[in-house]
Formats: structure tokens, sequence, C-alpha cells
């Protein structure tokens, strides 16, 4: 059952559900960031419009710095930028950044220690057409390892907007991934949000057989497999982590407490990845089994975004198989 | 800034000289890090700190500091040695250099020692810290002036030509820039591992205004400094013509002595050279 205290989308289910895309959600909060703070200021690796940052440019021109293709120049500015007191959201897609500049964002930014928002856009195989090389998938382990570093994986638009204007107010480095197709609306206005809060969206009460913890628009998956288990006699919690680092540990203990079994589904690597974190915990804490619903080490390609999640294994069905073959390992 | 005059350049001279000897000391402590460098770049550290920056060692964190971001850090104990001639700490403090829990991490680590604009040690990465800094200061209205040390090795790294562009772009007058021209890196002559000349050409095809210095004289330092300062609508690169190994002279010139320390016999040897140049 939905978690109605979270007041998500009542229309989450339907087939109508209003689809937008995450990084807009990131170009509309980054514009109500700055409203908010005159410190805040964009840079953008001449992909204005794709990042959505474009809505800030137009706005605030003064505090807009296009750096043009060169992502490492781009980190190392932001750290100067926030070294002197401001708050500087980078954007580009994921695979040039964190993914061509990820030792400029060690060093000049988490080694430093300084505010830096990192605003990777096109992560995953929804990229579509364009094809691996510009799928990241590896981008949450490329930022999860360094020491500082802030990780959030928004699961729809409106929780992007709200990680944005969230992160302008910590100082921490911290890495905002984003995804390029329109996907369903999962929460609303009213849905709380809090950076290292993960949120339990449906099944919020009493025993369960699984767990499945999701993040990113993989969200949405998560809950249609959670409602077909029901109906096939399996009762699963669904767990939106939007915070992969630091990882909202009492909520994974909680869990494992009620579930016992953990599925972890991520459109990234397996290796590396949200589910390697919640692995590494409850290894350590109540080692637990878990089925990883994630890309198993391949490179994307061409096509559309729904064949390639149906290809790659992160399809409802591929969650559901994936929840019944653990509870048959319990 | 106040005229540089005789008396002064003396001043300068000597504090040189003592940065120097506890490079020299520093270095014979620690037992490894990096000679060459920090001995060839002493002249245009001391001229910085104790002439044209604007800065308070009693109060490093003043709001209106100029800025001074070492982009090359292995060459931080000439930063470090520096800041203690300067009064940022006790000269005591040097000899922890690169010793466990110590400030003076071995290369510069900001959240180790809140004196220092930036961390650094992979190189290519300082001068658009620079570059963000020198921005961020027009953005806000300052009045500060940027300076960024790198090496001539350094600038192998492709992200200093894409952070030049950028400082061009946004025509950062308040950017000065000072590149070591000491002709060695890890490997051997800068030219043989990969050439850099004409070097003048290229940043000024970059739209720089370039000024070609020896490293070592003060008034061509002054004269440079001054340039850059009342430059406009581009950023300024001091080539500054180096020796490494400067005032040691079994060491100069030698790249060998890129990133190796001298043993006990080396350095007293070094620091009687030098107590003897003063004479």
């Amino acid at each position: 059952m939905i978690n109605e205290s979270l007041k998500l989308n009542p229309n989450i289910f339907s087939d109508d559900v209003e689809k937008i895309a995450i990084r807009t959600g990131f170009g509309e909060g980054l514009v109500i960031a700055a409203d908010q703070d005159e410190k805040v200021v964009g840079l953008c690796a001449d992909l204005t419009d794709s990042t959505k940052m474009r809505l800030f440019a137009d706005k605030y021109p003064k505090r807009f710095i296009q750096v043009g293709v060169a992502e490492q120049n781009m980190a190392s500015v932001a750290s100067g930028m926030a070294a002197m007191g401001m708050i500087p959201f980078m954007a580009s897609y994921a695979i040039f950044s964190p993914g061509r500049n990820w030792e400029q964002i060690r060093t000049t930014i988490c080694y430093n220690n300084v505010p830096v928002k990192i605003a990777g856009s096109h992560a995953g195989v929804s990229v579509g057409p364009d094809g691996g090389s510009h799928q990241a998938l590896e981008d949450i382990a490329l930022t999860r390892v360094i020491p500082n570093m802030v990780v959030i994986s928004p699961c729809d638009a409106i929780e992007a907007r709200k990680a944005t204007i969230e992160a302008a107010k910590t100082p921490y480095p911290t890495y905002i991934r984003l995804a390029r197709n329109n996907t369903p609306i999962i929460t609303t206005e009213g849905t709380p949000f809090e950076i290292g809060s993960a949120q339990i969206m449906y099944n919020e009460e009493g025993k369960s057989d699984v767990a499945i913890i999701a993040t990113g628009p993989l969200v949405h998956n998560a809950l249609f497999a959670a409602k077909k288990l029901e109906e096939r006699g399996v009762t699963a919690i669904v767990c939106n982590m939007a915070t992969i680092k630091p990882l909202d540990t009492n909520a994974i203990d909680a869990l494992v407490e009620r579930a016992g079994a953990i599925v972890t589904v991520e459109e990234h690597q397996i290796a590396g990845g949200m589910g390697s974190a919640v692995a590494e915990y409850v290894s350590y804490t109540k080692p637990t089994p878990i089925e990883f619903v994630g890309v198993r080490d391949e490179f994307g390609q061409s096509g559309k975004p729904e064949e390639l999640i149906n290809h790659y294994g992160m399809s409802v069905e591929d969650i559901v198989v994936a929840a019944e073959k653990l509870v048959g390992r319990k | 800034m106040e005229h540089l005059s005789d008396e002064k350049k003396v001043v300068l001279e000597q504090k040189a000289l003592l940065i120097r000897k506890s490079v020299i000391e520093m270095l014979m402590e620690a037992k490894s890090g990096h000679t060459a460098g920090p001995l060839g770049m002493a002249d245009i550290f001391s001229y910085i700190y104790f002439h044209s920056l604007n800065h308070d060692p009693e109060n490093p964190q003043m709001e209106d500091r100029d800025r001074l971001v070492l982009s090359n850090g292995h060459i931080c104990p000439v930063l470090y040695s520096t800041l203690a001639h300067a009064g940022y700490f006790e000269l005591e403090e040097l000899q922890t250099l690169r010793k466990f829990g110590s400030r003076l991490q071995g290369h510069p680590h900001r959240e180790f020692l809140d004196s220092l604009e930036t961390s650094s040690g992979p190189l290519g990465s300082g001068l658009s810290q620079a570059v963000g800094m020198a921005l961020a200061d027009r953005i806000s209205g300052g009045d500060k002036t940027i300076y960024c040390l790198t090496g001539d090795g350094e600038l192998n790294e492709g992200q200093n030509w894409e952070a030049l562009m950028h400082a061009a772009k946004y025509k950062l007058d308040n950017l000065i820039i000072i590149v070591d021209r000491n002709y060695i890196q890890i490997d051997g002559a800068t030219e043989d591992v990969m050439p850099l000349d004409p070097l003048i050409k290229k940043l000024e095809a970059f739209n720089c205004k370039v000024i070609d210095i020896d490293g070592h004289n003060f008034d061509m330092i002054d004269g440079a400094i001054r340039k850059a300062k009342n430059n406009l609508n581009s950023p300024t690169v001091i080539i500054a013509n180096t020796t490494p190994g400067k005032g040691v002279s079994d060491w100069e010139g030698k790249y060998e002595w890129h990133g190796k320390p001298p043993t006990q016999e080396e350095g007293e040897a070094a620091l009687k050279e030098l107590s003897e140049s003063e004479k």
C-alpha cells in the first residue's frame, strides 16, 4: 500500500501519469536557489540547454559562467569561486562530469572541501539513442568513494528541484544525478525531502517478505513491481534511497528488521553503485540476502529508453523476478 | 604598492637568502621532497610576500586579502618557508615538513594549514582555481589581485590551456600568472620531455599579456608586477626565467635535483655556500 503520509502523486499507477525530465527539476531548482541566495553561481560546459541551466543563465546572466567544452577547467574554476565564498553549481553530462574531470573534483573540490554542487545529467541507459558513450553508468561509484562528497539521485523532477534547493544550503561538495528523459512524477509539492533521509513509499509498516531499495527514476518501476508482487502473494516494501551518501543507515536497519531480504534497483553498474553501498553496510551490521538490479558490467547502446531498460534487466518484471528469487533464498 | 627602493631590494635579497636556507634545512630534516624548484623561486616569493601581496600574517583570513595559488604544489617548501619568515607561524614548525600530523603536508593541504589558499599537488589545476577566484572577485565587486604560480613542466597539462582561454575570454586583468621557467621537470629538460617553446608566442596567441623576465632580478620582477597590475582587459603571464637550485653552485641547472632532498653532508655544504654569499 502506498504510504499516504508522504503525499505521493495519486496518479502514480495510472497510464497517463504526468512525466517530466528530472533535469528540468534541477533547472527550476537552481533558479529558486539563486533567488534565495545571491552567492549561487552557475557554470556550464557548453550544455546549457541540455542540462536545463538555461533557466538560470537567462535570469542571472552575470552569475553564469560559460566555460566551453572544458569540464576539467570547469571543476577547478568552480572550486576557486567556492573558495571566495560562492556556491557554484556546475552542469554537464554525467559521463564528462564527474567522468572526465574526476581528479579535479577529488582534489580541487573535495580535498579542499568546498561547497561546489555538481549536476550530472544524462545518467543511465535511458539517455537512449545517443548510445553507450553518453550513458553514464559509473558516476555513483565515482562520486561516492570521494571523502566529503554528498551523492543525491532524485527519483523525479519535483524531488530534483527540492534536492537542488537543499544542496545549495549545505557546505558540502555534492553530486546530483539527473536523467535526460521525461519520467513519471512520483512525489508532489507536499512530499517531504531531506538530504540523507530515505523514504518508505510502499508498505510503511509491519513485516514484509522483501524490501526493494531503489534510486532515481527506477523508483517508479520498483513501485509497480511491489504492486505486482502483492498480486502474487509476496509483500514488498519500497524505499526511495534518494541520498546515496551519506547513506540512511537507520532506514536500512529498519528494512533489514522488517523484511530480512533486500532488492536494490538502480540505473547504474551494479559494481560500486547504490546497491554496493547498501551491501557494504549490511555486511558488517546484519548480513542480509540481496539481489542487485542494475547493469551487469556492460556498456549501453542506442535504442529507445524503455527497450534499453528492458534489455539491460531493469524492468518491472526484472525486479519482480529478483524479489521472488530472493524470497526463495531466505 | 610602494616604490622598490635600493634599501628595500637589500631587504628582499636577505629575505630570499633566509627562505633558501630554511628550505634546505627543512628538506634535510624531512629527508624527502623537492629542492631545485623551491630554491629557484625564492626571489619571487620574497618579492611577493614582502613587497606586493596585500596580506596580513596576523589575520590570515582577512577578507580583502590578495590570493596566491601555488599550482605546482611540490615546490611548497618555498611557500612554507616564506610563510614562516613572514610570521604566519614559528620557524621551528618548518622542521615538521612531511611528518605525521604536521600542518606542512608533503603537498599543500588547506584543511591542515588554513593560511594556504588552496590544496595542490596534482599538476595543472591551480590556474583554473585562480581563474575562479578572479571571476568571483569581479562578480562580487572586489579589488583583489589573484596570483597564480605555476611550473613550466606543469604546462604539459592541457587543463592550463583551457584555463588560459577562459581567463582571456573573461578579460581577467586581476589575474597575474607567474610561470617558473626553469627548463627542467622530473624526467629531464622540458624541451626534451615535451617542448614548450616558443612559449611566449603560445601564450600571446592565447590572448594573454606576456612579460619575459629574469626571475632573480628584483628590478625586473618589480617592473613586471607593476605592468601586470596596470594591464587592462587581459590576464598577464610573467615568464620568470629562473635557475633551478639557485644559490647552490653544485645544484644549479641540474634536473636531478628536481625531486630529491639533500643529504646531511650536501645540505651543510649548501648552507655554508649560502652563508658565504652573504658576506
